[in-house]
């Protein structure tokens, strides 16, 4: 290769990237720098934004309990949006395994597509769902004698968290479908053959092998539920605020945009540092899992 | 066949149950011929999709959501092919760093990124305007894009562009006739689902729509703020309906459980 075609292999790929990368400094990282830095400005209800340096929002959402109370209701949500999906979706990503071809590929069409319809349209169902205190779903738990008064499910917590893993099911059943695409079904005979049964085999052969994916699928749901804003914003209402609907209307309702920023600088750095920590945990511990 | 115990079968249908049951509630509902929120008892009525003629804030909605999903879809094309191609290609210093920026959007919350798009778009003055949706909105879709061009660049045959070289094809010529048509499957499901993800968002446009530049998800989200009626139901069963359509064949022609890997990672 001659000095020239060097030169010209090493500047390749730099040429090739340069213009997503002009876009991605241009119009995302400077955004997120003017939102970080958006988060220390004054606002006032007559001088609208001072683009002074104070700490009056971090002081403001440091001491005042409403914002307290607000993200543990966030994260409070999140958690159990993740523990329901995850006992309900690894089982189920099991089971489908299981399954021979052609209903396989249907059911994972029917599980797996609801993740690309619109999320207005998939709570709208939920809304008519729960609909007052006749709604379908009460109504049905009522006459399987499940319940015996109807539960509140709209503008509630409880509903929340049930639409949300709705909306959520199909990153958990994928995540653990991937684990267990690696798992080799031979591993299965083996214990069988040895006399295990089938509580053994789920417990001590199937659950060790699936978990890397029902961790990975946990962190993709607790992430995306903690900052999900339209399912919370139908169920929940105008009252029953989450730090996405909070920072919603602090721009587009109170108009106080450097408070509204300090939530969302607040929520983008607590998801990061718990996704970057619970990510770093789940490889160390299961190193060999994902070599 | 199955070598699924009577329990497990019970669980999968109860659990397939209550993944369509919010879909097709709201697909039976839209068919309702009363004037209130019902199921169709007795008899079916498209009186709801009519009435969507009436609302042509609904219809102007739907045309935005098209025309922006298809043109920032393909604007993130430009830019992703030519960086996949790089990323796929080469090893060289800062590759990593440069993939994680680029898949960086998948992370960060949509909320953040409306706020971010917002406070950027109105202090350059581009306030809420068409186009500055279409920015917003390359960069919210690029990762998906990206990942299955890559996937496409990686599992490429070099020999074939070795082959064209040797007979004098060069630059422009070997990437048009032979780079890209061996890499278009992935390109155009790259489209696909960058169209799609950028058709459904609601969380980061809601920030940037205005009168005029709202998108259907926006207009429908603020509809169903002030109530839920019919009306709303038949808009989401023709939504559906259009994303039923792209999904069956977005499965058709590349494997819906190969285009949904690459949104599976969409928190790490």
């Amino acid at each position: 290769m001659s000095m020239a075609a060097e030169e010209r292999s090493a500047r390749a790929p730099w040429a090739l990237t340069a213009p997503a990368l002009m876009l991605f400094v241009g119009v995302l990282v400077i955004p997120l720098a003017m939102t970080v830095m958006l988060s220390f400005h004054d606002w006032g209800q007559y001088k609208g934004i001072e683009p002074v340096f104070i700490l009056k929002n971090w002081r403001e959402i440091a001491t005042d309990p409403y914002y307290a109370e607000m993200f543990w209701r966030t994260f409070r949500i999140a958690i159990l949006t993740t523990l329901l999906t995850a006992l309900l979706g690894a089982p189920e990503a099991y089971i489908l395994n299981r399954m021979s071809g052609r209903w396989k590929s249907f059911f994972l069409l029917v599980i797996l597509g609801p993740l690309l319809i619109s999320v207005v349209a998939r709570t709208l169902g939920w809304a008519l769902l729960f609909g007052g205190n006749n709604g379908l779903v009460n109504k049905l738990l009522m006459t399987l004698g499940v319940i015996r008064s109807p539960i509140p499910f709209m503008f509630t917590e409880t509903g929340m968290v049930v639409a949300l893993a709705h909306v959520m099911m199909p990153f958990m059943v994928l995540s653990v479908w991937a684990a267990l695409q690696r798992l080799d079904p031979q591993i299965e005979n083996a214990a069988m053959s040895l006399g295990a049964g089938p509580v053994t085999i789920i417990r001590r052969i199937i659950m060790p092998q699936i978990m890397p994916g029902v961790l990975s699928g946990a962190i993709i749901v607790f992430s995306l539920s903690a900052s999900a804003f339209a399912t919370p914003a139908i169920i929940g209402g105008r009252r029953l605020k989450v730090a996405a609907t909070l920072a919603y209307d602090e721009f587009l309702n109170t108009l106080n945009w450097p408070l509204g920023a300090a939530v969302a600088t607040l929520l983008l750095v607590a998801l990061v540092l718990i996704v970057v920590g619970s990510n770093a945990l789940i490889e160390r511990r299961y190193a060999e899992v994902f070599r | 066949m199955s070598r699924n115990g009577p329990l497990a079968l019970i669980f999968h249908s109860v659990f397939v149950i209550v993944m369509v049951a919010p879909i097709l509630v709201v697909c039976l509902v839209a068919f309702t011929p009363e004037g209130f929120l019902s199921l169709p008892t007795n008899g079916f009525s498209l009186r709801w999709f009519r009435a969507i003629a009436q609302y042509p804030e609904f219809i102007h909605a739907f045309w935005v959501s098209l025309g922006l999903g298809a043109l920032s879809s393909f604007v993130a094309l430009l830019f992703a092919v030519p960086a996949a191609l790089a990323i796929a290609r080469y090893r060289f210093r800062g590759r990593d760093a440069l993939a994680a920026l680029f898949l960086s959007p998948l992370m960060i919350p949509h909320v953040v990124l409306g706020i971010a798009f917002l406070r950027f778009f109105t202090s350059v003055g581009f306030g809420s305007s068409f186009a500055a949706l279409i920015v917003a909105h390359v960069v919210i879709v690029f990762p998906f894009a990206l990942r299955l061009t890559l996937a496409a660049a990686s599992g490429m045959d070099l020999t074939v562009e070795m082959a064209a070289v040797s007979l004098g094809a060069g630059g422009w010529t070997l990437f048009r006739r032979v780079t890209l048509p061996l890499i278009l499957p992935g390109v155009i499901s790259g489209w696909a689902l960058a169209f799609i993800q950028s058709f459904d968002d609601l969380t980061m446009t809601v920030f940037l729509a205005a009168p005029g530049t709202e998108t259907l998800p926006v207009r429908m989200f603020l509809y169903i703020q002030d109530n839920i009626d019919p009306l709303v139901t038949s808009v989401s069963a023709c939504v559906i309906a259009v994303t039923m359509t792209a999904l069956i064949l977005l499965d058709r022609f590349y494997g819906l459980d190969r285009v949904l890997a690459g949104k599976g990672d969409a928190g790490r």
